[in-house]
């Protein structure tokens, strides 16, 4: 015995170092967490605290020294009307896309999850919106709306439904519904993923238990299937909110904020003053009005997955 | 009210027809009959209660509820209730709307459910947990919110996935007993399935015991452990099973209980020699482990003997035991399927 542990010794001194390191859990929970927090206190944590520096500063791309400002880029800012067209566009832009995202992705994770043939095809071509990068996809949409050559214009003069060109992105109304069209069509299927998660983790049990009470389709719908898929419904829909609401690729290609700044959003505007117009205060100013509206949304989707775990 | 629910020539296949999960079913029950399929996991009979339930389509055969073909028909309009195993309830439901839930769907003025709610879960002794969730409930409680919300609305049929199985055993013997006397006073045609022999005996008017998607034997329980129609249903059931004695092409069968010592056998009976390697005693019976020598070829068996057996024996001794004729059962060995019975000579090695 005692020889055959001496024999054994290095090798065995050799194991326990080994799992001595990877049995210390609070060390590894450290190594572990390190590059998550250097990444967000470099890339969340700085910027912000810059931005709010920034916005009570007279930075200028041009004089980047810093001197105190107290709050004249925010006099400056609320006096121009084009801020508060653009807040407005912003509200209207994420309202009215976080609805119609809801809606249509509830649809679209319905037919996700139906059984029929072909449905690989299917499930595949509905993701391609979403994993198409969007200033790509955007660009895309800037052909299907072009004012002249637009092939939905031409589908719909065929069909008499028009007479002339509509001009989608020359007139204020309907480049909104078209920047609101494209934010739609690229958050619905991660909703629809979302919501999907949700449908496919109720039992089967409970579907059938309210098919056998006598429940038909929509009863099924309205009171089995959205009340418990809720929590991720609001996930989703507080997903399709941020990324509407931050978003500038769309509104910066397809529109530019034009025609006038009509179409301007707070991420947009922020971008034209503060690198455009080189007024890096004014823009830090536009940007930090973001902040409440998400630190709003976290909220609510932490509160969102409290309750998903309750159920 | 009750209704007769009838299968014929029932099939169900998967997989383009590689699984016969049900496998060619005829059965009748009669009006207001408490039925028990009994089965393995696998044997189809949860797939059997779900084509009556319309939640499955049979591949082929019919199903008639109350004298109709309801093939084709939505769960909806076959009036059936069923309790899941897993009970199914809406887990964002109080008890209350859980109850309520068929009659809503019945379209019931708000006024009129109430009180079919109160009743149902009066009956069942859980009125004082109807604003709870069921989460907040224990397993025999969220048992009865299922079988309340199944009886609420008068079902033609009840149908019962193993209701008992998530229940542990000390409970599941009163909610048996409870589930046979509801179904008494409510009359209402019951289809019962369990894996569970002592469930089956205990509930069913009837017994179907099922293999490989057919049914083996129907009977009264009575029927299915004392002349089982072959040795699947002789081996399923009893607690411990069968002996099967193999002897020129037939199984020599009996049960543990009947193979006692010589000296307590009275009447005609056949004799062996038993050469005994172990005794255990469970609940006052002795069972005992050994090998019987006479009937064919030796074959290990187990005889059980009551308290009131007092005979004296040991592991490792060889005691002569003894059946009466009358209770010795022979199959073919082949098909396993219930024989006349053969000669037996008894001789003592």
């Amino acid at each position: 015995m005692a020889e055959a542990a001496i024999d054994e010794s290095p090798r065995t001194a050799r194991a326990i170092a080994r799992t001595r390191l990877a049995d210390r859990d609070g060390f590894l929970a450290w190594i572990f967490l390190v590059p998550t927090v250097v990444y967000v206190i470099a890339l969340v944590a700085v910027p912000f605290f810059l931005a709010i520096a920034f916005a009570f500063s007279d930075v200028t791309s041009g004089d980047p020294s810093y001197d105190w400002a107290g709050l004249t880029n925010f006099r400056r800012v609320f006096n121009d009307a084009v801020f508060w067209q653009s807040l407005q566009n912003t509200f209207v832009f994420t309202i009215v896309s976080m609805l119609l995202i809801v809606v249509l992705g509830k649809v679209l994770a319905n037919i996700l999850v139906a059984d029929f043939r072909g449905k690989w095809i299917v499930r595949f071509l509905a993701l391609l919106p979403w994993t198409t990068p969007v200033a790509l996809s955007t660009v895309t949409w800037l052909w299907l709306l072009h004012s002249i050559y637009s092939p939905i214009d031409w589908v719909l003069r065929n069909l008499g439904l028009i007479g002339d060109n509509v001009y989608w992105l020359g007139r204020p109304t309907t480049a909104m519904i078209s920047i609101i069209a494209v934010h739609v069509w690229r958050l619905v299927p991660l909703a629809a993923v979302i919501i999907m998660v949700g449908i496919l983790s109720i039992p089967n049990d409970i579907n059938e238990a309210a098919r056998i009470d006598g429940a038909g389709f929509w009863r099924r719908m309205f009171e089995i299937t959205i009340p418990l898929t809720s929590p991720l419904i609001a996930v989703s829909a507080l997903f399709g909110a941020i990324f509407t609401f931050t978003d500038i690729a769309v509104v910066q290609v397809l529109t530019g904020g034009k025609p006038g700044n009509s179409t301007h959003v707070l991420a947009s505007w922020s971008y034209i003053r503060g690198i455009g117009g080189g007024d890096i205060g004014q823009g830090a100013v536009i940007a930090l009005f973001l902040f409440p509206l998400l630190l709003a949304a976290a909220v609510l989707i932490l509160r969102a997955v409290r309750r998903m775990e309750t159920i | 009210m009750s209704v007769a629910v009838e299968v014929r020539n029932l099939k169900k296949m998967y997989d383009g027809g590689h699984v016969h999960a049900v496998d060619g079913v005829d059965i009748s029950t009669e009006e207001g009959e408490y039925l028990v399929l009994l089965g393995p996991s696998g044997c189809g009979k949860t797939t059997l209660l779900r084509t009556i339930a319309g939640l499955e389509q049979p591949t082929e055969g019919e199903v008639l509820i109350g004298g109709s073909v309801v093939n084709g028909l939505p769960p909806r309009v076959r009036k059936v209730a069923m309790v899941f195993q897993s009970y199914a309830l809406y887990p964002h439901k109080t008890v209350r709307a859980n109850i309520e839930f068929p009659l809503k769907a019945e379209q019931m003025d708000k006024a009129e459910r109430a009180p079919k709610a109160h009743w149902a879960a009066e009956l069942l002794g859980i009125d004082h947990l109807l604003d709870r969730k069921p989460r907040q409930l224990s397993g025999g409680e969220r048992q009865r919110v299922a079988l309340a919300r199944a009886l609420v609305r008068d079902p033609q049929v009840f149908l019962l996935d193993e209701p008992l199985s998530n229940l542990d055993a000390k409970l599941r013997a009163s909610a048996r007993d409870e589930l046979r006397r509801f179904q008494e006073r409510l009359g209402t045609t019951t289809i019962y399935v369990t894996h569970d022999q002592a469930e089956a005996m205990g509930l069913g008017d009837r017994i179907a015991v099922m293999d490989h998607g057919k049914v083996r034997q129907l009977g009264h329980p009575v029927e299915v452990y004392d002349d089982p129609a072959d040795t699947f249903v002789a081996t399923f059931i009893g607690s411990p099973p069968m002996n099967l004695v193999p002897h020129d092409g037939t199984l020599v069968g009996f049960r543990p209980e009947h193979l006692l010592p010589v000296e307590t056998v009275t009447g005609e009976r056949v004799t062996t020699p038993f050469h005994i390697e172990r005794i255990e005693y469970l609940s006052g019976d002795r069972h005992v482990y050994g090998t019987v020598t006479a009937f064919g070829e030796d074959t290990r068996a187990i005889a059980r003997l009551p308290a009131t057996i007092p005979v004296p024996l040991e592991a490792g001794e060889k005691h002569e035991f003894g059946i009466a004729v009358n209770r010795v059962r022979f199959f073919d060995a082949d098909s396993g399927q219930r024989t006349g019975p053969i000669r037996l000579d008894s001789h003592h090695g």
